[in-house]
């Protein structure tokens, strides 16, 4: 029922309100106003909407319980469009103009919902029911399923990408307080006045926590006056940082905290380029939890019913909003806490009637109270059925003793207390195991964590006094573990209330029909009875067998009460049963946040080589490889892909080409022991590798499998640059700073990582020569004085530069590496001296043919991890004479078998055919599934220079069949002969790189 | 055991449901048995129940520390596919997948197996060559396979950024149609219900705290509860394998690492497939409650704490946004970590080990939960005939000496 | 997220770091004189242990340097850094497995 209600409507003064400004918004359609100030649930109850939502289970209409996180029914769909937010709590919005919010769960509409007819099925629906059948017919599972799926959820994600910004931030300080309360503010000023660098951090936009629901004093202040002078003071403290609107939602090891600030509330449309959420990252030395307590509800019929809620909410709604609630309320309670509810709808006129499990000798101090303001308190009596169709309208209450009497009594509205559960979420998520205190009926911080403290309400201690008194001493303790010398802050004592003890009661068993512990999942104690009854006797499987505590709200209102009520099923204790697990985050945190800026083009960092402007000017076609971004292929205007290759390949070996080899990594190795470190780590020696020379070199794990390739050069006595691939850069340097310092430190030998210093340009093709002595005067290019496989230093284009004479191609080639910041008029020079000859940029894909064609590998396309030297066919590399890391690997039962699988070249029958990378390879074709596999396609390529296609391959035992027809078999049937040839399709001699 | 179905649930709602009877019973344990199960997860139970029932071996006991299926069975994102890459791993994963497609029916109890298909995002073109030689291995291997363009993806799964402007574009994908969910509570309810029925004596809260060894033969343990003596002992203890074998004097080729993941709020259904995704590293399905279940990659380190790295998370929750734009505003609300054993090739180990009488199950590393029917069923196997059946004979210890690994970890890249 | 206390940059955050597993696991020094399961043995058998691991760390994102930690792998509470080379700590000092961490 959403009809506003002509009792309920905001006072004139209000404690937080500002009720001159007035706010438009709209709820499930319907536009009402609230004032600056409001949450979005107090907004509603001003407005006399007491049914909010649908149960998602049963579909019964549910109203607002709480005034916090602890939320389980007052769920909506926040704005709409792209920057709509689903599934947030009604009780932690704070209303803007134009708010717009729709229940999650409203059916047709909350006064009508069809699947509310599921209600009537309910009782065919039990815990777990979904286990017990669904079963048969096996073919209409799938149906079943989707059924089951289809009533998934609460809101709607939106239909469009996130517009909004969010960022994180570092922070460290001296001490942490969480929870700006009476006694979190008090730690804060105690820490703050000593000078400490202090953090402090709210959930919610105003601070003073549970006091802003009370109207009590505080110091001879009224408790805002005493909450504003208490912050003023921080403001003024230039090493305390106030975070309020700042829920801190996770502990890890060593003191590491994250909590997320809201900047802008959820569904707003926010300014351009600020932060909608900020997710801080806090590292203390000294951690405070003064996180406070949740109430619980007590347990009887129907204690569902829209107009029931928790006793603190009510007296917040009454004195922190100056909402009125009630006229004729019921408040059942079962210690002192719910009598401060029935003072605040006293004072805002309703007529109150109090029910209270304990004996009149323990309420007899409010005795006088209710005689002056005519509430009634019935001892000795439980509430064991709330009733009403759309609401409560009335409670049936239960006296015990003389004839056991039965009253009626009608309400329109219950304020419930079962007692308080401090917030330990935190205690927990650092390993803290909660301990149940019988005097307090609550769980209570046990064994203190290193550097922890809980106090006030989170500890257990619920009085303003204790409150404001820990927050003192857990101040200065902390003070002086940081080593900071603290002085007593001005004594700040308030007048200790005495309260009576909780008579702590979890479930009457002669209260029956549906009573519900987890508000959210409509978990029953039925269920849990149910759950017991068939033997889930471990909490945690009661807990995931009911679905107890799975909703948004994570159980903060009924878990405790629920492993009560399975304890008391159990005939154990409520230790013996235990809790289940705390699971971060306190409460939900958005995606967005968490990934801050690490999103589009900041996922990942984008690596660009010093030309990248020319190969985008010249229209390159790009390709990712590892983070870099690489030229992978320059289609001219009209070529497809194909054309483009064909042309880059056929220039790169007929005229001249250049490639943009930037990417290769780079070691600069230098040191008395380098050559020794280098024997160890490539399986070639390199003990007689001559300054000037370069010579290629294979790595392997320990576990003998290829690993990454490249090749060295000797720069001079005890210095040698080191290449690697692409990808493998950082691997490989970080695999031989790994040995050197762990294994052999006592090697001489020094590694720094020189890729993005130098960049890298080769040249190649049988026009390489005329091409780069036009713009490399110094150097004698002859063949004679300049062989391949060596290295010279010499000006390139006015810039100098280190030229290696190194092919990738097979081709007359020349690798020049240049500073990089120089590196684009040593490209432009060469590329205009190669005019004359046709020159070519190529990229990745020519770069892959060209290799292929000679057979030369890629690690990692033609290795996998589990591919050695001699499956490769390359034995010639592997020293005989020393020893070298994976050597040993390469001896063992599996690794020196024969028929491995070895890298082979492939010649289709059709010489047009170019094969699909990554096929399987079958001996025979007609095997049935599952078929015998022998190898797969590693490299397959168009070959313009030959005339045909090409492919590389690993096949079992493939060296000793070369001439063997094998099959490709492809997965959608089709097999297409080849025959296994060498791995080498051109220039077999290698003749040409030597010209 | 009391059968489940539709009828008997409408008999039993009629009454009230006061009559159900307990899925398993609690026994003592008793002082032998013929085959101790140390670790009550779902392999563990799948382990007994195939013992029992293909066996015939009913004199056993699972020993489970603290609750059953409180391990990695009841702690992760539930993916179930077989499409792995070497011949090995892809028939051992079929056996298992196989099993579960039949599992609710022979369990008696709904597993919740849902195959609405799993998809493995391929973002290079090295990734598009892996894909293809997956997909194609997998077919020549009887396991359905296709390979996805970005468009066929699109289609599948609207919420997928298929945008060439991407940092990391989707280039393609696997997909395998048969590949699924299930609910992972459900398997080790299911198993040990149908396992108790047969006979098997099912002990929680009951910590191994040594492994008793009579001239070099395995005789037992003993645990918080007693010495229990046994013909054999089976440890499927995940995490905890390397600490059982070094009270048998064994060490292990695994290691323990804290692997996380986390659910968003439950939102209305908006995701069809499993997603997952190597190069940005997260897997992602939405289920059955609305709840997006993503799973992050492992802590770097040697762990046992059940938690691990914030930033482990931040990792996973910035791939999610980046594949999926438009979960960016929905909630994390709850985050939890497991201990997974990993080995060295991301391959089980499961067989005998240098220990008679001792039997051997881990190294499942982040990939478990889809294995449990057909790792219970080979370790059975193993177990009743004191050899490894031909199934997991690749899997032995034996691989590490001779070198005869299995890279899914080097090849297919995931491993999940 | 736990912190280390590199030897030569101080205290950090564990993302700056990288784990190398187990350390003091020394190369054979004459690798053909191990049959394949003592070699398969210093390959990939390890230690793994549920309370302290003396273990490798290098600070990748700061020094670039590895030293060993003794680190409780429940806890994540490091009880010694020492530099590679030299002695762990005495076994005495490593605290036992608290088992509040299951």
């Amino acid at each position: 029922m959403s009809t506003p209600n002509a009792t309920t409507s905001h006072l004139q003064e209000g404690l937080t309100v500002n009720s001159s400004r007035r706010l438009n918004f709209k709820f499930n359609g319907r536009s009402y106003q609230g004032v600056v100030g409001d949450t979005l649930a107090s907004a509603l109850l001003a407005n006399g909407v007491i049914v909010v939502g649908r149960s998602f289970k049963y579909r019964r209409r549910r109203g607002i319980v709480s005034d916090g996180a602890e939320e389980p029914n007052a769920i909506v769909q926040l704005g709409s469009g792209a920057t709509t937010v689903p599934n947030i709590r009604a009780t932690q919005v704070m209303l803007y103009e134009g708010l717009e919010a729709t229940s999650v769960n409203k059916g047709y509409s909350l006064d009508f919902d069809l699947r509310a007819i599921i209600r009537l099925a309910g009782r065919f629906m039990p815990p777990g029911f979904y286990y017990k059948t669904f079963m048969s017919p096996k073919k209409l599972w799938p149906f079943y399923e989707r059924l089951i799926r289809l009533s998934a959820g609460l809101g709607e994600i939106p239909k469009s990408p996130d517009p909004d910004l969010y960022d994180s931030i570092n922070a460290h300080c001296d001490i942490l307080v969480v929870g700006g309360g009476i006694a979190g503010l008090s730690a804060a000023l105690t820490a703050g006045l000593a000078g400490a660098r202090v953090i402090i951090t709210e959930q919610q936009p105003l601070w003073g926590g549970a006091l802003l629901g009370r109207p009590e004093t505080v110091v001879g202040l009224s408790s805002k006056k005493w909450i504003e002078q208490v912050i003023d003071r921080l403001k003024g403290m230039k090493e305390v940082k106030l975070l309020p609107n700042c829920c801190l939602f996770g502990a890890y090891d060593h003191h590491f905290y994250t909590a997320c600030e809201t900047r802008y509330p959820p569904g707003i449309t926010i300014p351009e380029g600020e932060v909608r959420e900020r997710v801080w990252k806090i590292r203390a030395r000294q951690v405070i939890h003064a996180t406070g307590a949740i109430e619980r509800p007590l347990l009887y019929k129907n204690n569902d019913l829209p107009g029931i809620m928790l006793a603190g909410a009510v007296s917040a709604y009454i004195n922190r909003w100056d909402i009125t609630l009630s006229r004729h309320a019921v408040v059942f309670t079962n210690n002192d806490s719910g009598y401060r509810a029935a003072c605040d709808l006293v004072r805002s006129g309703a007529s109150v009637v109090v029910v209270d499990p304990r004996a009149a000798s323990e309420t007899n101090r409010y005795a006088k109270w209710s005689d002056q303001n005519r509430v009634e308190i019935l001892n000795q009596s439980w509430i064991t059925e709330a009733r009403g169709t759309l609401r409560v309208r009335s409670v049936i209450v239960k006296r015990s003793g003389e004839g056991n009497q039965q009253f009626e009594f009608t309400c329109d509205l219950l304020a419930v207390s079962g007692g308080w559960n401090p917030v330990l979420h935190l205690y927990a998520y650092s390993g803290g195991k909660p301990l149940f205190d019988e005097q307090r009926g609550c769980f209570v911080p046990n064994a203190k964590i290193e550097g922890q403290q809980q106090i006030g309400a989170a500890n257990g201690s619920f009085s303003l006094a204790a409150c404001l008194n820990e927050g003192v001493e857990a101040g200065i303790h902390a003070l002086f573990e940081c080593g900071y010398s603290a002085s007593v802050p001005e004594t700040t004592e308030i007048e200790s209330v005495e309260e009576q003890p909780i008579l702590p009661f979890w479930r009457l068993a002669e209260s029956g029909g549906e009573q519900f512990i987890d508000l959210q999942n409509d978990t029953k104690v039925a269920d849990i009875e149910l759950a017991v009854a068939e033997g889930y006797r471990s909490i945690e499987h009661i807990k995931r067998y009911t679905l107890l505590g799975f909703g948004t709200d994570q159980g903060k209102m009924g878990n405790i009460v629920g492993m009560a009520v399975a304890a008391g099923l159990l005939k154990q204790t409520i230790p013996e049963t235990g809790t289940t697990t705390f699971r971060p985050p306190y409460t939900p945190v958005t995606f967005g946040a968490i990934a801050g800026r690490h999103v589009g083009p900041l996922f990942d960092t984008v690596r660009k080589t010093a030309f990248h402007s020319w190969h985008c000017s010249h229209g390159a076609e790009f390709e990712d490889v590892g983070q870099w971004r690489r030229p992978w292929y320059y289609p001219r205007e009209g070529e497809t892909m194909q054309q483009a290759v064909n042309r880059e390949c056929l220039t790169a070996r007929n005229q001249v080409a250049m490639i943009d080899a930037s990417t290769l990594g780079k070691i600069d190795i230098q040191g008395p022991d380098a050559v020794t470190f280098l024997d160890r780590i490539y399986t070639n020696g390199w003990g007689n590798l001559k300054p000037g020379r370069c010579r290629y070199g294979l790595m392997l794990g320990e576990d003998g499998m290829v690993m990454d390739d490249g090749v060295t050069t000797c720069l001079g006595p005890n210095h040698y640059l080191m290449t690697t691939t692409t990808g493998g850069a950082a691997r490989v340097l970080g695999w031989m700073e790994r040995w050197l310092q762990t294994e052999w430190p006592e090697l001489k030998v020094y590694f720094t990582s020189v890729t993005d210093h130098w960049a890298t340009i080769s040249v190649s093709g049988p026009f390489a020569r005329k091409t780069f002595e036009q713009v490399c005067e110094q150097v004698d290019l002859s063949s004679a004085s300049f062989p391949f496989l060596s290295f010279r230093e010499g000006v390139v284009a006015g810039v100098p530069t280190r030229i290696f004479r190194i092919s990738f191609s097979g081709e007359l080639g020349f690798e020049i590496n240049v500073n990089a910041n120089a590196a684009q008029g040593v490209w432009d020079a060469i590329w205009e001296a190669g005019q004359e000859y046709g020159i070519t940029a190529y990229g990745t894909e020519t770069m892959h043919v060209l290799r292929a064609e000679k057979g030369f590998i890629i690690v990692g396309q033609d290795t996998d991890g589990s591919v050695t030297p001699i499956d490769l066919g390359m034995n010639w590399i592997v020293s005989k004479k020393k020893d070298f890391i994976g050597r040993r690997s390469l001896a063992r039962a599996d690794t020196k078998r024969e028929d491995r699988k070895q890298l082979v070249g492939l010649l289709t029958s059709d010489p047009a055919r170019v094969l699909p990378e990554g096929a399987q390879l079958v001996a025979n074709p007609d095997e049935p599934l599952p078929a015998t596999m022998i190898g797969h396609v590693t490299s397959s390529y168009w070959s313009e220079n030959i005339g045909r296609s090409i492919a590389l391959a690993l096949v079992r035992g493939g060296h000793q069949k070369e001439g063997q027809r094998i099959y490709v078999r492809n997965r959608d049937g089709e097999t297409i002969a080849v025959n296994i040839s060498s791995s080498v399709f051109f220039d077999p001699e290698g003749e040409r790189q030597n010209v | 055991m009391q059968r489940f179905s539709a009828l008997r649930l409408l008999g039993h709602g009629l009454t009230g449901h006061k009559h159900w009877r307990q899925s398993w019973r609690h026994p003592e344990p008793k002082r032998e048995y013929d085959v101790v199960i140390v670790g009550g997860g779902g392999h563990g139970l799948a382990t007994a129940y195939y013992l029992a029932r293909e066996h015939g071996m009913t004199n056993i006991a699972v020993v489970e520390k603290g609750w059953i299926g409180g391990g990695n069975t009841g702690r992760n994102t539930t993916i179930v596919r077989s499409n792995y890459l070497w011949d090995e791993a892809a028939h051992l994963y079929e056996k298992s997948l196989k099993l579960w497609e039949g599992l609710s029916h022979e369990l008696n109890f709904n597993v919740m197996f849902s195959q609405r298909g799993v998809m493995n995002l391929a973002h290079s073109l090295q990734d598009v060559r892996d894909a293809e030689r997956r997909a194609n291995a997998n077919v020549l291997n009887g396991i359905d396979s296709e390979i996805l363009t970005p468009e066929q993806i699109r289609q599948k799964v609207p919420l997928i950024s298929i945008s060439p402007t991407a940092r990391y574009p989707v280039l393609g994908a696997t997909f395998q149609p048969r590949g699924g969910v299930a609910r992972h509570d459900a398997i080790t309810w299911g198993y040990a219900r149908a396992a108790d029925a047969l006979g098997v004596d099912i002990i929680q809260n009951c910590e191994v705290t040594g492994v008793l060894k009579e001239s070099g033969h395995v005789v037992g343990v003993e645990t918080t509860r007693g010495v229990i003596r046994a013909r054999k002992v089976g440890v499927v203890a995940a995490g905890h394998s390397s600490v059982i074998a070094q009270m048998a004097g064994l060490r292990l080729p695994i290691e323990s690492h804290p692997l996380q993941a986390f659910v968003s709020e439950p939102c209305k259904p908006a995701l069809d497939t499993v997603v997952m995704s190597n190069a940005v590293h997260a897997y992602i399905s939405q289920s059955d409650k609305g709840e997006f279940v993503v799973g992050a990659g492992i802590d770097g380190y040697n762990g046992y704490s059940q938690s691990g790295g914030y930033n482990v998370i931040e990792g996973a929750v910035a791939a999610i946004v980046e594949l999926f734009p438009t979960l960016s505003r929905i909630r994390l609300m709850r985050q939890w970590g497991g201990i997974v054993d990993v080995a060295p090739d991301a391959c089980p180990i499961i067989g005998l080990t240098p220990l008679k009488g001792l039997y051997i199950n881990c190294g499942w590393g982040t990939g478990g939960f889809k294995s449990t029917p057909g790792s219970g069923w080979v370790l059975a196997h193993t177990i009743a005939h004191n050899r490894p059946h031909e199934l997991n004979l690749p899997f032995t210890l034996e691989r590490f000496s001779s070198g005869a690994l299995i890279d899914e970890h080097g090849a297919a890249g995931v491993a999940h | 997220m736990f912190l280390i206390e590199c030897p030569w940059c101080g205290r950090r955050d564990q993302g700056e770091f990288s784990c190398g597993g187990e350390a003091h696991i020394v190369r054979p020094a004459s690798p053909d004189d191990l049959d394949d399961e003592s070699w398969a043995d210093y390959l990939f058998n390890r230690k793994n242990p549920k309370g302290v691991h003396l273990e490798q760390w290098v600070h990748i994102q700061g020094c670039g340097r590895w030293f060993n930690a003794a680190r409780n792998t429940v806890s994540n509470k490091i009880v010694s850094v020492y530099k590679v080379g030299e002695e762990p700590p005495h076994p005495e000092k490593r605290k036992p497995v608290p088992e509040s961490g299951q």
